[in-house]
């Protein structure tokens, strides 16, 4: 088990390397992307640029500037090129905002998703099944910023009933925090109980048939128990893995659009905006913020899976 | 809860599909031919499939529409114009910022679904719009598939050093965000297009978005046919065509590739659907179609910054992006369902 975690950290560690590299020289090739030109504004004179190519070392040969460059962000001595607020600083304010956005989503479409995939499974074939798989069908075919604007100016603005835009720190007034959290948690949710219901749905319909289900019932166990302790249980557990894996993702970049919509300034929306001006610091480092979260994520899957299951860990 | 004997239930869900499938087998019935037949029977399906189609054909006829009724096109801004609204005129933008909302047939079908903030014709960017989206989505998916399929293939395959190289740059590609990727690149090839080699593409060219979001996707359809190959090749059908004397590539073409039409299929009628919100998201991001090129996506975009005083710019193309994601959606799962009930593809973004 030791060599198997190891084994798996090693590889986390290459992909963000090559992460790192490929999104700096992607920066680095891709045409008008130099950033002395940019950042020296609308007409400048080549000595500006000059001094600008000087001062942030983009005149050193691009393996130095990538050297340089990563050892700034683990330092946490990474600058904006245009906005010059250091980059860590930046996330770090951003960080409690998106971890806030996306756990509280990530508990919501779990619960609703396990609610309507157990539900849609007891009634298979019936008109509620037939009803939740529409409703699923169309929470994942609805783009997240899209429903999102349209939550905050219906339910936020014209009605009033939730707060339009804004944040709280959960640390100040915990109520008041989810309050201003309910819109984008459900926006971000809506997606994702499309997907769960509907895996939780097929996978309850498999385990209902499974000869344990069978024993359950021949010892005389009540529907509700045999439900929820024998088919949901088992049923639960790919589903815990792509929780682990979405949770990651979401983390990780998924909620961008979320934030922006919403304006929560996570760092997400960072990203969002570093990225509209080619800002390269914090490109890379909302990137690499972003892969080390789904990478590491899919490393813990891995490794719960390795723990539970051991024929994994031979391959 | 509802208390059900086990073997009512049975009789419902994928288990019955299988004893349906194994009683028609009886009747010699090759699977496309059964896929077909299931196909057919699954109304909800069908209904969304020509959902799409009809979606595609009316944003097909956009010129028409444009030439005949609206007299405009889709760029053709009208911010100091009037209409004549039951003989009476209005400023097609009125003095406030505010455009026009949906006149319907009262002015001829002129400005059917309201004006944008520039004063152009939402109905006449609404079909334009969905001519690129539907293009992009259709066309992206259609890259991401042979890409996959060649990468899934030749790993799967070939196994040993090719398999490792191969699977290493998806799990890269795999731990890439991808929105900050495909936006970082959208903005990034947006300013100066791209140049390799005699292929120079412009910066506003549609072909950018598309070899975006064919790209991102590769990994998520490439992983799932590479395990298939892996499977495929161990079955004894394949054992025979060597055992014949036939080569990699015969194998490959004539044994392996046929028996991954049926996900390819389903999967490709999702990676359209998937492709088309990517195309949304990457626009409102400012990375997508550029303006004043229509799209869903820009459309959207423009709607969700003016949503407060004219919400119906958000919601117009809202709705047509929902409707054909959804048919797309439905009619894939019914696919799916017909073509291979046990297998469980999963697209997301």
């Amino acid at each position: 088990m030791g060599r198997f975690i190891a084994r798996r950290l090693v590889q986390m560690l290459f992909v963000l390397f090559a992460v790192s590299v490929l999104t700096f020289f992607i920066f680095n090739v891709i045409p008008n992307g130099d950033p002395a030109v940019r950042m020296a504004g609308k007409q400048p004179t080549e000595p500006q640029i000059e001094a600008i190519r000087k001062e942030w070392g983009f005149d050193d040969n691009i393996f130095v500037q990538y050297a340089t460059t990563m050892k700034k962000v683990v330092t946490g001595d990474l600058i904006s090129y245009f906005t010059q607020l250091p980059v860590g600083e930046e996330i770090k304010k951003g960080l409690p905002r998106t971890l806030s956005l996306a756990f509280g989503a990530a508990v919501l479409w779990m619960f609703v998703a396990i609610c309507f995939g157990l539900y849609s499974a007891i009634k298979a074939g019936r008109f509620a099944d037939r009803f939740l798989t529409i409703i699923s069908l169309i929470g994942i075919s609805m783009p997240v910023f899209w429903i999102g604007a349209l939550m905050n100016h219906y339910l936020g603005f014209k009605l009033g009933w939730f707060p339009n835009g804004g944040y709280v720190e959960f640390t100040d007034d915990p109520l008041d925090w989810a309050y201003h959290l309910i819109l984008p948690w459900t926006a971000l949710a809506i997606l994702f109980i499309g997907f769960y219901s509907r895996v939780l749905r097929s996978n309850v319909l498999d385990t209902i048939n499974e000869d344990f289900v069978r024993t359950a019932r021949a010892k005389g166990l009540g529907e509700r128990q045999i439900m929820v302790k024998h088919v949901l249980r088992n049923s639960m557990i790919p589903i815990v893995t792509l929780w682990g894996l979405d949770f990651g993702a979401v983390v990780g970049g998924g909620a961008i659009l979320t934030e922006t919509v919403f304006d929560l300034q996570g760092v997400g929306q960072y990203a969002a905006e570093a990225v509209g001006q080619l800002d390269v610091p914090p490109v890379l480092a909302t990137t690499m913020f972003a892969a080390f979260f789904i990478v590491l994520l899919n490393a813990i899957v891995d490794i719960v899976y390795a723990y539970l299951d051991p024929r994994i860990r031979l391959q | 809860m509802a208390t059900e004997p086990a073997t009512e239930t049975t009789l419902q869900g994928p288990a019955a599909w299988g004893e349906q499938a194994e009683k028609e087998r009886v009747h010699g019935l090759g699977p496309w031919r059964l896929g077909l037949r299931r196909l057919r029977r699954n109304k909800v399906a069908l209904l969304f499939g020509f959902l799409f189609i009809l979606l595609v054909l009316v944003c097909a006829a956009a010129p028409l529409w444009a030439d005949n009724i609206a007299k405009t096109g889709p760029t053709d801004g009208h911010l100091s114009d009037t209409i004549t609204v039951n003989g009476e005129q209005k400023n097609v933008v009125g003095l406030d910022g505010v455009p026009i909302g949906p006149q319907y047939w009262k002015a001829d079908g002129k400005f059917f679904l309201g004006a944008d903030g520039n004063g152009r014709d939402i109905m006449v960017r609404l079909l334009y719009g969905g001519r690129n989206s539907l293009f992009i989505g259709v066309t992206a998916a259609l890259m991401t598939a042979i890409l996959s399929l060649l990468l899934g293939v030749v790993a799967g395959f070939f196994r040993g050093a090719t398999d490792a190289v191969i699977r290493t740059v998806l799990d890269i590609m795999w731990s890439f965000p991808v929105i900050i990727l495909g936006t970082a690149l959208g903005v990034a090839l947006a300013l100066g297009g791209l140049k390799i080699g005699p292929l120079e593409i412009p910066g506003d060219s549609l072909a950018i978005p598309i070899f975006i979001i064919g790209l991102v996707y590769v990994p998520y359809m490439a992983r799932p046919i590479r395990g298939q190959v892996l499977s495929l090749r161990e079955k004894e059908f394949v054992e025979a065509a060597r055992a014949q004397g036939a080569g990699p590539f015969r194998i490959m073409f004539s044994e392996v590739l046929p028996n991954l039409a049926s996900t390819m299929i389903v999967f490709f009628t999702l990676l359209i659907a998937n492709a088309v919100l990517l195309e949304a998201a990457l626009s409102f991001l400012g990375a997508g179609v550029r303006p004043p090129n229509p799209s869903w996506g820009t459309m959207i975009d423009d709607g969700v910054e003016r949503v407060a005083t004219a919400p119906h710019l958000a919601v117009v193309p809202g709705v047509m992006l929902v409707l054909t994601v959804l048919s797309l959606n439905v009619f894939g799962d019914g696919v799916r369902d017909a073509l291979d009930p046990r297998a469980k593809v999963r697209v997301e973004l």
